[in-house]
């Protein structure tokens, strides 16, 4: 009947305080017709993995600039398969070296953005990859 | 997918992604959110309903955080939905909202869930309650719906609940606009927020005046009362709190049933309303015919009358089809 | 025709002339916080009055610098920031440093560390010693110096919302060694107000958390007056997105909220406020960043005597570390931030710093390596010994540009304190999100900017190399034994102190909170105590209430 919107959660794991980067791309995700709820900061794994079930997101994007990805990442990948929530489609991004993306990306994670990424090709990969999911899915009454 | 448990049944079940989905589905206008809820309406109208609304920065989601506390000491599960503004320009929206209520998330009593406008053509209203009702089927005791601003959208959206909390600050004239736009005949109750700002007493007597003013006899005998709080300090909540439950009790008293029944229909009427437009404007060829019209040169009106004769003489028809045949 | 009289007598018409027909470049030329700019700056640009906007150096308003002599009489002090790992690890560094004629101390400290978490809570899962090194207790800050003479070096730490505790770890620690508070020298940042504005690591609300730094301020006066309380910071404001007018003004918007704190808690100004120090961003816009550190000093030598009547002229320098802008630098051709570091540290030394970091060519893709931070320790080296900048103090004066523009920018932060001021002030104006907005939009203004490529950034959306691969540059890792460690040396502490002590230790802290008592040396008894950092923390969180950000976006 009316449209699907993608719903995007943006969520700060750890306790680095930087989060110049999750609010811009929150809000550049927001002017892509997105929404987008953010979490603020400070979220242990399954604060955020709680949020996304409650909040039937489809994509869930981590920005994290503390180092801990490799401890806190994957837990949140856990948290969300216990949750019901193992189908998101999730993203990351922060200061990962390039051997950690490789390995997150081998283990769950569709796609990490690193530093220097433009917001729009993130906004851009985003929804094309929501468009084919879109159309595959099916849950039933 | 047939093994898997539906929806309906999971939700019924208690899985929170189930009622997510669900909620999901009502946010679309999606077709299956109807057969979820006609599948459990015996359901319906366990949980108590409290809408707050206000201006921006008055405080609300600080207040509802505490509010959820207040319910969670006491035990009872809370379900919240809050609303935001839609961009009108590109759709998209900021939920920001959890930032000051998460933590209280993950405790399992507690539901949040963030709602986006989506435009002006009053669906909000519909979507909310349709939330709430999920919510409510799901079995959450306590269900809040916060939304921000004062004007007949936001009325629209808290006027399905039971109670209506209206949340003011002192600053800005904000006081004064939210009594132009007539708070007084949707609260139930008023709640002076940030009371330790310059101003906060002089915005409850003026609330208090215009309530004596006005408010004799205009809701069956309930008169609103103006409470002072300090939701950032955790202060003046239980006041609050004690306002709403005694709305509450004086609802039960007596009055429920009927302040529900109207509320039931109106949100009937709305989803009706809405269910037309998309029937006729699309599905029946209305715009088509309207359009076509319009270049034929029809004024406006007569257009409009042109299809509301036909939609009535079409009804009339079937009406004495139906009488005949019986 | 009169153009051609006109023209051949008058210069400034011939030029404006040849101008209106020649063609520009079509790049944007404003500055890197986006402030359109003049094609030149004339005399008719600048109106300064030497002995009043500039003054010599050492005088008021210090326009010009702060010391007489400034860097013919001593360089600025080259100071890198240092900390990893375990208390046992960067202890070594530190032996290392000293023992390599290094007279003072900077300690990073690690996330759990910076929110008032022990290492082994839940929510310090990988964050230990990641960033910086892990302090939870008075032991571990007792490994941190072992055999360092606590009452011969000066030692700064990092850390805001949970400095005083530390601070009671670090003077609990030096009278374990035999040296009495009165002979610690050094400096927490203890700048509380800018981490809710924009680093994010507070421990409680505002008012209670000021009330914790006015009570350190009074037990420092008493007892540890070689201490400096606070170093007032816009760097954090600049990394996470203003422009460079709103680190000037929240910057100083913050100091004069301190200065007003400790004068109402009884202080007197002249008595703190020449122990209060700054810490700026020196960015990339070249002129735009010096103009700001010379309208730093001037604007608050002019409110430090005119509004707070502040007698003693020390009250009112401006003396301020610097840091390079960590946030201009790129993954991509990482070796290109070794230029942009060095640009940024002559900008910052042309502005007068007191003290200099230079950030490390690989920050955006780990912590430094050691061969890193030696090459961005040289650059400070070559600036200071081979490029001459050393030799004439504040050698920009006068210019039309740099003296236009350090107006303008004086005018930004004056409008600043009088939207705040409108606002309620510097706590309510972060309670509503008002800095946190304004740094955010100008955030995305800069960030939509580079992706419209109005603003250049080479490596990024200009001179981009195709098909680069992996910066060739090797990756400082923390061991992950060091969370494990610190978890062992956290449960045998637990196993072994006196825990009646610690109770009535955590017990008196908390009376304290509910009363006047001074919380300084109450933390300084928990300290020894062996109470850890994230029990004490508890309590402050219990009896204050946490922070909760504002909703900006």
């Amino acid at each position: 009947m009316s449209e699907r919107r993608i719903r995007v959660l943006i969520g700060k794991p750890g306790l680095d305080g930087h989060d110049r980067g999750a609010k811009t791309v929150a809000s550049v995700l927001r002017d892509h017709g997105m929404e987008v709820i953010y979490t603020g900061l400070h979220q242990t794994p399954a604060m955020i993995a709680e949020a996304a079930a409650q909040e039937d997101v489809d994509v869930v994007g981590l920005s994290i600039l503390s180092g801990a990805h490799m401890q806190l990442f994957p837990k949140i990948r856990d948290e969300l398969t216990s949750r019901g929530k193992g189908d998101v489609l999730l993203v990351g991004g922060g200061i990962i070296p390039h051997d950690d993306i490789d390995a997150l990306e081998a283990d769950g994670f569709a796609k990490l953005f690193g530093p220097g990424t433009k917001t729009t090709d993130i906004a851009n990969w985003i929804e094309e990859e929501m468009k084919t999911r879109f159309e595959k899915e099916g849950d039933e009454v | 997918m047939s093994e898997h448990p539906g929806v309906l049944e999971r939700l019924l079940s208690g899985d929170v992604t189930a009622l997510a989905r669900a909620i999901t589905w009502a946010e679309a206008g999606d077709a299956r959110f109807q057969r979820v809820l006609s599948g459990a309406n015996e359901r319906v109208g366990k949980g108590w309903r409290v809408g707050v609304t206000g201006p921006p920065g008055a405080g609300k989601s600080t207040l509802v955080n505490e509010m959820i506390g207040a319910h969670r000491a006491a035990d009872r599960t809370v379900g919240v939905i809050a609303v935001d503004p839609s961009s009108p320009f590109t759709g998209g929206a900021l939920l920001g909202d959890r930032i000051r209520m998460d933590g209280r998330s993950s405790d399992g009593g507690v539901f949040i869930r963030s709602m986006a406008s989506r435009g002006s053509r009053g669906g909000i209203a519909r979507a909310t309650v349709d939330a709430v009702d999920a919510m409510d089927v799901f079995g959450f005791q306590e269900l809040l719906v916060e939304t921000v601003g004062v004007g007949q959208a936001e009325y629209d959206v808290v006027g399905a609940a039971d109670t209506v909390l209206v949340v003011l600050c002192p600053g800005a004239g904000d006081g004064v606009q939210a009594l132009k736009a007539g708070i007084l005949e949707v609260a139930d109750v008023l709640c002076v927020n940030k009371a330790d700002l310059p101003g906060a007493e002089r915005l409850v007597s003026d609330l208090e005046e215009a309530v004596e003013l006005r408010a004799v006899g205009l809701r069956d005998g309930w008169i609103t009362p103006v409470i002072s709080c300090s939701a950032g300090k955790a202060e003046g909540i239980a006041e609050v709190m004690s306002a709403l439950a005694s709305h509450r009790e004086w609802l039960e008293e007596g009055r429920l049933r009927e302040h529900r029944s109207v509320r039931r229909l109106a949100q009937v009427r709305r989803a009706v309303a809405e269910a037309l437009d998309v029937e006729l404007w699309e599905a029946a060829g209305w715009r088509d015919r309207a359009s076509h019209l319009l270049e034929n040169g029809k004024a406006h009106y007569d257009v409009v009358a042109d299809l509301i004769n036909g939609l009535r003489d079409a009804v009339r028809e079937k009406t004495e089809g139906s009488t005949k045949e019986r | 025709m009169s153009t051609v009289e006109k023209t051949s007598s008058d210069p400034r018409a011939l030029w404006e002339e040849a101008l209106r027909g020649a063609k520009l470049r079509d790049v944007d030329f404003t500055t890197l916080s986006g402030e359109e700019l003049k094609v030149i700056y004339t005399a008719e640009d600048a109106s300064f009055s030497e002995r009043d906007d500039l003054g010599m150096p050492g005088q008021f308003p210090y326009t010009r610098g702060v010391h007489p002599t400034m860097y013919r009489g001593r360089l600025w002090t080259m100071r890198q920031f240092a900390g990893f790992g375990s208390a046992a690890q960067t202890n070594e560094r530190f032996k290392f440093l000293l023992a390599n004629g290094q007279t003072g101390l900077s300690v990073a400290f690690d996330f759990p560390t910076l929110m008032g978490h022990d290492s082994d809570e839940e929510i310090s899962l990988g964050e230990v010693g990641q960033v910086g090194v892990a302090i939870s207790s008075l032991a571990d800050m007792e490994t941190l110096f072992e055999g360092i003479p606590m009452g011969e070096v000066s030692t700064s730490m990092t850390i805001n919302g949970p400095a005083p505790i530390l601070l009671a770890f670090y003077i609990a620690a030096a009278e374990r060694q035999g040296v009495p508070p009165e002979k610690i020298r050094g400096t927490v940042q203890n700048d509380i107000l800018k981490e809710y504005q924009a680093q994010h690591a507070w421990l409680v609300a505002p008012e209670p958390a000021l009330r914790m730094i006015t009570d350190m301020m009074a037990y420092c006066s008493d007892h540890a007056p070689q201490w400096n309380t606070i170093s007032i910071s816009g760097y954090h404001i600049r990394e996470a997105g203003s422009t460079a007018a709103q680190e000037l003004a929240f910057t100083l918007a913050n100091g004069m909220e301190y200065v007003r704190r400790g004068i109402a808690a009884g202080l007197d100004v002249d008595e703190f406020a020449p122990r209060l120090s700054f810490f700026f961003d020196s960015h990339l816009d070249f002129f735009e960043e010096i103009c700001k550190f010379r309208a730093a000093r001037r604007i608050w030598a002019r409110k430090m005597r005119d509004e707070f009547g502040a007698k003693n002229p020390k009250s009112w320098m401006v003396r301020f570390h610097t840091q390079t802008a960590g946030v201009s630098l790129t993954a991509q051709q990482p070796e290109n931030n070794i230029v942009r570091t060095a640009y940024q540290a002559l900008a910052a030394v042309l502005g007068g710093t007191q003290s200099l970091h230079t950030n490390s060519m690989d920050e955006t893709l780990s912590l430094p390596t050691e061969k890193a931070v030696k090459i961005a320790l040289r650059t400070q080296q070559i600036l200071a010994e081979e490029t001459g900048v050393a030799n004439v103090i504040d050698p920009l004066a006068g210019s039309y540009f740099v003296e236009e523009q350090t107006d303008r920018l004086e005018e930004q932060a004056e409008a600043y304190f009088k939207e705040i001021e409108e606002r309620g002030g510097v706590v309510p104006s972060i309670e509503s999100g008002f800095f946190q907005s304004e740094i955010h939009r100008s955030a995305l203004k800069y960030q939509r900017a580079v992706e419209a490529g109005t603003k250049r950034v080479v490596g990024v959306n200009s001179y981009v190399e195709e098909g680069e691969g992996q910066p060739e540059i090797d990756i400082h890792r923390i061991d992950p034994s060091v969370e494990s460690d610190q978890h062992e040396r956290l449960a045998a502490l637990r196993g072994s102190r006196d825990s009646a002590a610690v109770e009535s230790a955590l017990a008196a802290v908390r009376e304290a909170c509910r009363g006047d008592a001074n919380l300084q040396e109450r933390f300084v008894a928990a300290a020894h105590a062996s109470c850890t950092l994230g029990e004490i923390a508890q309590v402050l969180r219990e009896e204050f209430g946490e922070f909760k950000e504002p909703k900006i976006l």
